[in-house]
């Protein structure tokens, strides 16, 4: 562990209020808003402050596909593999996403600017196939609107 | 607890509220299968494999989890429950991919049994895609191997390692059909923090995680399981040493859960720290030195030659020139003899044993307090303390089970003050830590207890009807006030306060302590203080409640039991009483030495006064262990004769005339008594190497070339004639123990022996006060030497080292010497971690690597003493407790420079 981070933003979410070990996630949540991901010497330090064992945290991150380790992509997009968008050729559309980026599920560009994620569900089937970057519903999807929507991000 | 009557498959049985279904089960022989269920963690109904029917419930339920309730009718065995076991299995055997062809587990794995017993399909059994296991976690550890293609996620070994050990190394790590046991960011398992126990193992129900160095060294089939008692620390956890009775080797060291008292419980040492026994290191043949040079004789030759020198330099110069050391880490029976052929055949009370390094001020100091001088209460009872008062003891490293006794107390909600220069595991988690300055105990113990008197905390009528000299005890308080003690100690006042009445207050309170308190030049006035302290709040003579004193070695309560100290028999008889005297005279047929003999540091001192002329060492090396070392060499160099019984060449060793090589405890048969005072039992499990023989062999070997002729048959023997001696030791036998050990006084052969001490009345009538006053340790910090120097024990290494030193993953994780400072001082002398820094005192010093942190005190620094080739005694001080002769280890002054 050779990182030398900023300790600050931890600071900044663990004085917000008293924690125990139910606010794990949360915490968790917030840690990663602020720096990314969850940098091995970020969850040593809450470990140590919190009194929360670093295994246990270990587990919770682990468990949970919304949680990282790596340093993410300036850009998450999250393709749906509900049944709603498998119907409507949604494997395909995993298949596009990985032609344009080149890079599987779960893998992050080169460049830092694309982490690629598939979840089970984003809960707007009336969109199928749909795909989510950030906070953006992108609907009704094909290889070409994907080609265009991907290249629009900087 | 209640009476509950259920019926299990048509049977009546009866158990107690809270019981589970599976708990109530076993007991009455019922078997019912499981897979994540150990006894010693909390149950979680993961692996399904416990389903059994409950009349009214809609659904088959975990017996693991489920409590009996009256008139519950259970039914573990019909044909549906068995076909929802057999899928369970299936379904886990989708998981489960390895052959039990090459699996050391096979015939002690949970599995296979069941796979066998409901006759699973071999179609769901999948075979690995290599032998090895991919790489992990623990991929690198000399200790412990993770293989996930055997895990069945049952989470046992996470939970023992959280819940028991509260290591908090392992985890589950992802999620469904991805789950592995991991570390947190799968970093090695040697960097964790992992304290190698290996409770993980102990608790895996199949082959995925194992000793590393036993694979491939047999199956279960070819293994014998010897039970013994553990060679190392006080607590005398039972183990089973697996023998491959081809290779005739120890293979691994398992325990059995249930069994007293460690319920199959070890730690590293125990575990890990057999590996001695078959060193190639070992002593084999008799050494004989010549011209400077050793070589190699033969038993006739070396023991005449012992037996002719002893008796020329006894009868020459008379009973205060031969002296005997016996060893704490041989057995009661050894010990015995070695008093015996002290008293007879040496004509001296020149008898001692480690204790003097240890605890003889624990001995001295409760004795003459409360009639004896033994740890008050049992292991067992430790678990059920509600206050814990712990002063220097550190019983997470240097008795890891009392340890885990310890955190099943504070699991379940006990207060915890711990009184101790370091920051230790318990004193992280203490309500209260008062990290005093080393040698300041008195000043702290005697303001607590003025402080109790004054605000009426104190049990007035425990003191007034079960003590003496009260009064003079408490006038003498009256100068130690809270304010003086906190400058003095440099602690908090208040934290002295709060102490002083949590532990008044506790319901009950036990002190634990250990050489933190007894090796100081005040050892004995420290004991008798904690003495005063229970008494004075009443916290004694009560199940959970007294004064414990956790012993430091194996048999170090045998070895004081049975009279290896110059004062006293075998029990504590004293030699000044001459009824006892004549006793022996008459059993032993002899005339009863008139000298007064001594302790070890006093034999070390008159063989540089040249007093001491011929010196019998049995399993001690004095050179590594007594303080002060160039003046510990020098003396011994002045002997005329020195003979050394060993398992390997110590330092002492090669100082002597005649080396005789003896047995390991694995090599012999024998008792071991522990700190709880239970008497148990070891047992042969290998041959010994070459020509090595038991101690008590050679013992009698050399009486008898010496005149005194000695033979006995077997250890069983010798335990015998000392126990009709031995009023507290009479009613145990080899038979008695052969299950369970018994804890003395145990006085007649129908006894059940006696699990706290001090029930009605103290061994010696009335509890005694006495007036303490706070005297400053013998060396104090100057300009020269500013630091105070402590030492002690780690987790992972044993005294000299040259036992636990021979285990590779010991090795592994400590091999060499180190030094612990506060990093205030470190900076101050620009010394950053890892540096190797010089460590000064006024008889010495040595290089070693520095270990930064707030462990110590700022002031203070702290080092092992386990390292052969840097010997922390080089540095302490021989200055020694005015009562039983102990060193001061724990403090000396010192000096750091960057090396």
């Amino acid at each position: 562990m050779t990182q030398n981070l900023d300790l600050k933003p931890l600071d900044n979410i663990l004085e917000a209020k008293t924690t125990t070990p139910s606010d794990l996630i949360p915490l968790l949540q917030q840690i990663q808003t602020a720096y990314g991901y969850l940098p091995q010497q970020v969850i040593a330090e809450l470990s140590k402050r919190t009194n929360i064992p670093a295994n246990k945290i270990f587990g919770v991150i682990t468990f949970y596909e919304q949680f990282h380790l790596e340093p993410n992509g300036k850009h998450t997009i999250r393709c749906c593999r509900g049944t709603a968008c498998h119907v409507k050729n949604g494997p395909k559309m995993i298949d596009a996403i990985t032609e344009v980026l080149q890079i599987e599920p779960g893998q992050t560009t080169e460049d830092m600017k694309f982490t690629f994620e598939t979840v089970a569900c984003l809960g707007t089937c009336f969109l199928a196939p749909v795909m989510m970057i950030n906070n953006d519903y992108y609907g009704h999807l094909n290889k070409n609107k994907i080609q265009s929507i991907l290249e629009s991000y900087s | 607890m209640a009476d509950i009557k259920v019926t299990i498959n048509g049977k009546n049985v009866t158990g107690k509220t809270g019981q589970t279904i599976l708990e109530l089960a076993k007991e009455n022989k019922i078997k019912i299968p499981h897979l994540c269920n150990d006894r010693r963690i909390k149950p979680v109904g993961a692996c399904r494999m416990c389903l059994v029917d409950v009349e009214g419930q809609r659904n088959p339920v975990t017996a693991c989890t489920f409590e009996i309730t009256p008139d519950m009718v259970i039914q573990t065995d019909t044909d549906e429950i068995r076909q929802l076991r057999k899928t369970v299995l299936e379904l886990l055997f989708y998981e489960h991919r390895g052959s039990c062809a090459t699996c050391d587990a096979n015939g002690d794995c949970k599995l296979q049994r069941y796979a066998y017993d409901y006759q699973i399909s071999e179609d769901v059994i999948k075979a690995a895609e290599t032998a090895q296991p991919k790489e992990n976690y623990s991929t690198g550890s000399e200790a412990i191997e993770y293989d996930s293609n055997k895990c069945i996620r049952c989470g046992r070994c996470v939970r023992i390692c959280e819940e028991v050990q509260m290591a908090n190394a392992l985890t589950f790590k992802g999620r469904a059909s991805n789950v592995e046991v991991s570390t947190a960011f799968d970093i090695a398992l040697i960097d964790s923090t992992c304290v190698i126990c290996g409770q993980c193992i102990s608790a895996c129900p199949t082959g995925a995680l194992y000793e590393k160095y036993s694979k491939g060294k047999g199956q279960t089939k070819e293994l014998k399981k010897v039970r013994t008692t553990c060679p190392y620390c006080g607590v005398g956890c039972q183990m089973d040493l697996n023998v491959n009775t081809t290779t005739k080797k120890i293979v691994r060291v398992t325990s059995e859960k249930s069994c007293v008292p460690n319920d199959g419980n070890l730690c590293v040492k125990g575990r890990f720290g057999f590996h001695y026994v078959h060193s190639d290191k070992r002593l084999t043949k008799p050494l004989i030195k010549e011209n400077g040079q050793f070589r190699e004789a033969e038993w006739d030759e070396a023991i005449a030659l012992v037996g002719k020198r002893l008796k020329e330099i006894r009868d020459k110069y008379g009973p205060d020139s031969i002296a005997f050391l016996s060893s704490c880490r041989c057995t009661n029976e050894e010990n015995y003899l070695m008093q015996k052929i002290a008293r007879t055949a040496g004509g001296t009370n020149n008898i001692d044993q480690c204790a003097t390094t240890c605890h003889a001020p624990t001995v001295a100091g409760l004795a003459s307090s409360f009639g004896s001088g033994a740890m008050t209460n049992s292991i067992d009872e430790v678990k059920d303390v509600q206050t814990f008062f712990i002063i220097g003891s550190n019983p997470t490293e240097a008795h890891p089970i009392i340890g885990l006794e310890m955190k099943k107390a504070l699991a379940k909600g006990a207060k915890l003050v711990v009184c101790d220069p370091r920051k230790t595991w318990v004193a992280k988690h203490a309500d209260v830590h008062i990290q005093h300055k080393p040698g300041t105990d008195n000043m702290l113990t005697n303001a607590m207890m003025n402080y109790i008197i004054e605000n009426d905390f104190h049990a007035k009528e425990f003191v007034a009807n079960r003590c003496e000299d009260f009064e003079q005890f408490r006038e003498n308080l009256k100068d130690y006030t809270i304010e003086k003690a906190a400058k003095e100690c440099g602690v908090d006042a208040d934290l002295i306060r709060k102490a002083a009445e949590m532990y008044a207050k506790g319901t009950p309170s036990s002190i634990f302590y250990t050489l933190g308190i007894t090796e100081h030049t005040c050892g004995t006035e420290n004991v008798q203080n904690l003495a005063n302290l229970a008494m004075l709040c009443g916290q004694i003579g009560k199940p959970s409640s007294g004064v414990n004193p956790l012993r430091g070695q194996n048999n170090v309560q045998g070895g004081c039991d049975m009279g290896a100290i110059y004062s006293v028999l075998p029990g504590y008889q004293k030699v000044a009483d001459p009824v006892v005297r004549e006793k022996f005279e008459k059993a032993w047929d002899i005339k009863f030495p008139t000298n007064i003999g001594g302790r070890v540091t006093d034999f070390i001192e008159q063989a540089g006064d040249g007093i001491l002329r011929g010196f019998y060492c049995l399993g001690e090396d004095p050179v590594l262990s007594e303080p002060n070392q160039a003046k510990v060499i020098e003396s011994l160099k002045k002997l005329e004769f020195i003979i050394c019984q060993e398992i390997f060449m110590s330092e002492t060793a090669k100082l002597a005339d005649v080396v005789l090589p003896a047995t390991s405890w694995a090599e012999k048969n024998g008792t071991f008594t522990n700190s709880e005072r239970r008497v148990q039992r070891i047992r042969k499990a290998v041959d010994a190497p070459g020509q090595a023989k038991p101690d008590w062999q050679i013992t009698c070997l050399i009486s008898t070339a010496m005149g005194y002729p000695m033979s006995y048959n077997n250890a069983s023997e010798v335990f015998d004639e000392m126990a009709s001696l031995t009023p507290s030791y009479g009613g145990i036998s080899f038979d008695r123990i052969d299950k369970i050990g018994l804890q003395w006084p145990c006085p007649d052969p129908d006894h059940p022996g006696t699990g706290y001490l001090h029930k009605d009345k103290f061994v010696r009538g009335k509890g005694l006060f006495h007036k303490i006053k706070f005297r400053h340790p013998a060396e104090t910090t100057d300009e020269d030497y500013p630091l105070i120097l402590s030492t002690g024990r780690t987790l992972y290494n044993y005294n000299i080292g040259n036992m636990t030193q021979k285990s590779k993953p010991i090795r592994q994780k400590q091999s060499r010497n180190f030094i612990e400072m506060h990093f205030s001082d470190a900076e101050k002398l620009g010394v950053k971690k890892g540096d190797k820094v010089n460590v000064r005192t006024r008889r010495g010093d040595i290089t070693v690597e520095a270990v930064i942190g707030d462990k110590v005190r700022p002031g203070a620094l702290w080092m092992p003493f386990h390292f052969i080739d840097q010997p922390t005694n080089k540095l302490t001080n021989d200055a020694f407790d005015n009562i039983t002769r102990t060193a001061e280890y724990k403090v000396c002054a010192a000096a750091v420079k960057k090396a």
